[in-house]
């Protein structure tokens, strides 16, 4: 099921808003697509990142999926422990964000909803 | 004439007919007719083993090598064991290609992760790549990690690199939109402090060498200070031959370790194929290029080895990969594995102490000759800068009628000398005894 | 038949020595200061002669080599590796690069010479023998062109055209070579889709790269075509040499329209590839790219090979000294056995022996463009086997339990669970055959008894290998217990 208290790209990727913070991660058919993760090259703390950024690069052994970012605005937090156990990704996708970003800006109009979201999932199978 | 086509001619109008077509023709029948090449190529006539070999031979006539050599800047002759060039001519390695397929690769997958350690070991890093091209090319590789990791497109590098080096590093830095900036040597022959820490700031790193061109043995501890009080990047050119007596990068903190593995066990061939290392640490080993061998384990739980990382690779991230190598110099490496591994601690440390007194021994031979003198007071390696009041030319000259390689002309006219373990005494002193008949024999004219 | 192997780390003992040395006949000196000296014990094996050597050959053993055995790797052309081409390699090892041009004058000509024969084959102006492998090639070839739209003062041409079933190794040159990447869809025969080439060309196009045959096995019909639009549009054309073992003698790059180009001499022209490397990659270039290539350029002055730095356009060097020499001695050698005539053979056979496979496969394995291939050709697991589970990797596997090295696999991109097949010219009809009998005794047995294939390979030292754990938690070195 795909949470409805967060947006969506149409590229696989979530966004969550909370008090001015964007938390961003990978939904579970992005982590599907890519098979077991082996690496998750986390952007650097306040390092800035504008829309369409590269801020992460999720890897697997056959693959490398560079994420861009939905938001502008700084790098508060990033979720470490995805540093010795990247596969937590592949078992929550949902609960394991990649990092959080303070914004100044965001393009809600690229953004889908959860059911949206769900639609497109259903029209790329 | 040789055809390496096991196939007869009959076979291979069988084999037409097998797939329903008359001629060989019919097998290009989707090219353009008039882009078809309606001759044959205009290349000399096919010749058998036996006339071959003649040919090369006449080919290697017109050469004329000379029989000493006290020549280095950049390829070094040093006595290579028969067992190298012995167990590297195993086809099994030499006729195979990249280790794409683990299971049956294994005898190269094991050696690659065999070179690593050896690298690693040798340099004190953590982590090396299977090799790049040669040192010049892991220079220009080791220009990217900095960039990519320090996110800035500044580099320093130190006037003491290999002049061939330092040209193709420009070559590629022009592509990358790289600013390089030559940090200069002092009158010592060694990197001049106050230049390197006044371009520090907001440079992504420096280029160090040690032994640099002139033999000069820097102060790696001074240099390694001085950029990471700018939380710059060290990157240590070395001879990996010198390792056995001089300081490995990994002790100084140097944060990427390169160089030119040649003088272990290849030879000279020319200037190639010889072998670039490239070896690091922490967060850098995911910017390294090239492929990688890492440790692993089979279904069965037994221990394998395997290509690894391999994500930030051409063939996976295509535009976005570290780098766009993919056929490094493996069997090179495999050569200077064995190298390593024949010689061991006590050889790795005797030989670079051989090259050391050597070099010395020439050093102050050359010295006692009237006119000649060592350009820079600092400890060298196995090369040392030579000025003198005769012209370098007119003593090559002379020296190559008697089967002698002097010392390499520099571009302002002092000499590059270079002796290695192969040099004999004996040799060293008929080379100066020659020297000082030349210089005598140039006063008198 | 599973056997792990100890390190030559692991079979150490203190003391053991492999090596000797003359005694030292000078002073011995202590020379290097204090605080640069390695005091500590070099941490490298310790071992006898005959140990190392047991160690190295059986390391060998559990390798596989053209020597060994049928190597059908699409794209990678295992030819057979002439033994007299290493022999002869042998005369000029003991070459000290720097050496002056009056000693090293028959060095100096082969290479000239060896130039001269490239740019025959391949209908181009020049060659340089410099860059040290094809992606080194390709590098240097992007270079070339960078350098001749800059001195234009064309400076909005930033883009390489690129299409989506090319080598990983050409967007990546494109990148490091400065410019920015567009890719393109291929056409449904693999080829280049004509429309989407002319949508993607403009004022920004530095030049398209491409390889043909193309790396689905298939020659580019569309080739005059697709020349000029590129240079309508004021782009070059750059040619992947990887597929150049298809028509030597019969078609050249120059001639199709190409300005520069790349040949792996360890592909088409025999040179070993040692397990990975050294390879070479010599350019090749039209006369209006000359101005730019890499110093040293050969000339001849005077009945003299020289080497020519003196040139202000110059893109500079790309590597240490000339280029992997001792390989390009190799290939030169196979150029001078064949001649014009023997090269060409050996294309039309390298081309008959992939069609007489691709023949043999219709029926056994899916063909996804069933027309005339060149030198390799491209077939599928059946929908049949997949629904049993068997994808291209267990064919693999199961092919390395029957003593080939299996053919390249899921490349190109573009053709889903592709497995490219390059026989090569050095194969006999009854390998071929052979080889023809176990792919169909593999098809058979994927639908009949699917997890035997599944489990294969079951002859090899090791069995599969647990890929994902060496990438989370990678081990690249050895590192003695505590």
């Amino acid at each position: 099921m795909v949470p409805n208290d967060r947006k969506y790209t149409r590229e696989h990727d979530w966004v969550k808003i909370e008090d001015g913070i964007a938390i961003l991660g990978i939904t579970d058919h992005a982590q599907e697509a890519l098979g077991d993760i082996v690496y998750v090259e986390l952007p650097e703390l306040d390092s800035d990142i504008a829309i369409g950024d590269n801020y992460t690069t999720v890897e697997s052994v056959k693959a490398a999926s560079p994420v861009d970012s939905p938001v502008a605005g700084r790098v508060v937090e990033v979720n470490e422990a995805l540093d010795e156990q990247p596969e937590l990704l592949n078992e929550d996708a949902y609960g394991q964000f990649i990092a959080k970003i303070e914004f100044a800006e965001i393009n809600e109009d690229a953004l889908l909803t959860a059911e949206e979201y769900e639609q497109l999932l259903a029209e790329e199978e | 004439m040789k055809s390496y086509v096991p196939n007869t001619e009959k076979e291979r109008r069988e084999m037409l007919e097998a797939i329903g077509l008359k001629s060989m023709d019919d097998l290009f029948s989707d090219i353009p007719e008039d882009l078809k090449l309606d001759r044959e190529l205009d290349l000399p006539a096919p010749m058998s083993e036996m006339e071959l070999r003649e040919l090369m031979m006449g080919y290697v006539l017109q050469n004329d090598e000379g029989g000493l050599l006290f020549r280095g800047a950049g390829a070094y002759r040093h006595y290579i064991p028969s067992v190298v060039p012995q167990l590297a001519a195993r086809s099994e390695f030499y006729t195979a290609y990249t280790p794409y397929q683990a299971e049956m690769s294994q005898g190269m997958l094991q050696s690659i992760f065999e070179w690593q350690t050896v690298i690693c070991n040798l340099t004190g890093m953590e982590a090396s790549n299977a090799s790049v091209y040669d040192g010049a090319t892991a220079a220009s590789e080791a220009i990217l990690m900095m960039r990519d990791s320090k996110r800035k497109s500044k580099v320093l590098y130190s006037a003491g690199l290999n002049p061939d080096v330092i040209t193709t590093i420009k070559t590629y830095a022009h592509c990358y939109g790289i600013e390089l900036v030559e940090i200069p040597l002092n009158k010592d022959g060694i990197t001049d402090m106050a230049a390197l820490e006044a371009n520090l700031p907001e440079s992504a790193g420096f280029i160090a060498a040690q032994p640099n061109y002139f033999g000069c043995i820097e102060n790696m501890d001074a240099i390694s200070e001085a950029v990471h009080a700018q939380k710059a990047l060290l990157v240590s050119y070395v001879n990996p031959i010198s390792l056995g007596a001089v300081k490995r990068p990994g002790d100084y903190g140097a944060d990427i370790a390169i160089g030119d593995a040649q003088p272990m066990g290849l030879p000279l061939n020319f200037g190639g194929p010889y072998v670039g290392f490239m070896a690091t640490g922490g967060k850098l080993v995911r910017n390294l290029p090239g492929r990688i061998a890492g440790e692993t384990t089979d279904a069965e739980g037994g221990r394998a080895y395997v290509l690894t990382l391999q994500a930030r690779e051409q063939h996976i991230r295509r535009d976005k990969a570290s780098s766009n190598i993919c056929s490094n110099q493996m069997l090179c490496a495999i050569m200077s594995t064995i190298y390593a591994c024949t010689m061991g601690p006590e050889g790795m440390r005797e030989v670079a102490e051989q090259n050391i007194a050597k070099a010395h021994y020439l050093a102050d031979e050359i010295c006692k000759i009237p006119g000649m003198k060592l350009r820079y007071a600092t400890a060298f390696f196995n090369e040392f800068v030579i000025d003198t009041e005769t012209p370098a030319g007119q003593i090559n000259e002379a020296l190559k009628d008697m089967g002698i390689v002097g010392g390499l002309i520099l571009p302002d006219g002092g000499m590059l000398w270079c002796a290695t373990e192969m040099n004999s005494k004996e040799d060293i002193d008929f080379l100066t005894d020659m020297l000082k008949n030349i210089v005598e024999g140039g006063m008198e004219q | 038949m599973r056997q792990s192997y100890k390190l030559i780390f692991e079979r150490s003992h203190e003391g053991r020595r492999a090596y000797d040395l003359p005694a030292l006949d000078v002073p011995a000196v202590d020379a290097i200061p204090a605080n640069m000296k390695n005091e500590a014990k070099l941490d490298l094996p310790e071992l006898g002669e005959v140990d190392l050597v047991r160690h190295y050959t059986n390391l060998s053993r559990r390798n596989f080599g053209v020597d060994n055995g049928f190597y059908p790797l699409g794209s990678c052309t295992m030819k057979y590796n002439p033994k007299i081409n290493e022999e002869v390699a042998g005369m000029f090892e003991d070459m000290h690069p720097l050496l002056d041009e009056d000693m090293s004058q028959g060095a100096l000509r082969m290479m000239y010479d060896l130039e001269g024969y490239l740019a025959e084959i391949c209908g181009m102006d020049a060659f340089t023998l410099q860059p040290a492998a094809g992606a080194h090639g390709e590098l240097a070839g992007l270079m070339l062109i960078r350098a001749y739209h800059e001195k234009r003062g064309d400076t909005e041409r930033t883009t390489i055209i690129v299409p989506d079933a090319a080598h990983g190794t050409n967007p990546a040159s494109a990148v490091m070579a400065g410019f920015k990447v567009k890719e393109i869809k291929s056409a449904p025969d693999g080829g280049v889709d004509l429309d989407a080439l002319r949508e993607a060309v403009g004022p920004d196009t530095a030049g398209l790269m491409l390889t043909n045959p193309s790396t689905l096995g298939l020659f580019e019909r569309n080739i005059k075509q697709i020349a000029s639009i590129v240079h309508e549009a004021g782009g070059l054309l750059y040619y992947d040499g990887a597929n150049l073992n298809a028509i030597m003698g019969i078609v050249r790059p120059g001639d199709m329209g190409f300005d520069v180009m790349h040949i792996n001499l360890h592909k088409t022209f025999s040179t070993p590839h040692g397990g990975g490397g050294p390879g070479s990659g010599p350019v090749g270039f039209k006369k209006h790219l000359a101005p730019f290539m890499p110093v040293p350029v050969l000339v001849e002055r005077e009945g003299m090979i020289e080497l020519d730095y003196d040139r202000p356009d110059t893109i500079g060097k790309v590597k240490m000294f000339y280029g992997n020499f001792a390989v390009c001695v190799r290939a030169f050698a196979y150029i001078r056995s064949l001649g014009g005539k023997g090269l060409r053979e050996a294309s039309e056979n390298a081309v008959l022996n992939a069609n007489y496979i691709k023949n043999a496969m219709r029926g056994v394995f899916d063909i996804p463009h069933d027309r005339i291939c060149m030198h390799e050709c491209i077939v599928t697991p059946t929908e049949e086997m997949m629904e049993k589970g068997v994808h291209t990797t267990d064919v693999a596997k199961a092919l390395i339990d029957r003593g080939y090295h299996p053919p390249t696999i899921y490349f190109p991109l573009i053709v889903h669970e592709a497995m490219m097949i390059e026989p090569t010219e050095s194969e006999s009809r009854e390998t071929l055959d052979e080889f023809i009998e176990a792919m169909k005794e593999i098809a058979s047995e994927a639908l009949t008894a699917p997890e035997s294939v599944k489990a294969c390979p079951k002859n090899t030292p090791i069995g599969r290998p647990d890929e994902t754990t060496a990438a989370r938690k990678p081990i690249v070195r050895y590192v003695k217990p505590e």
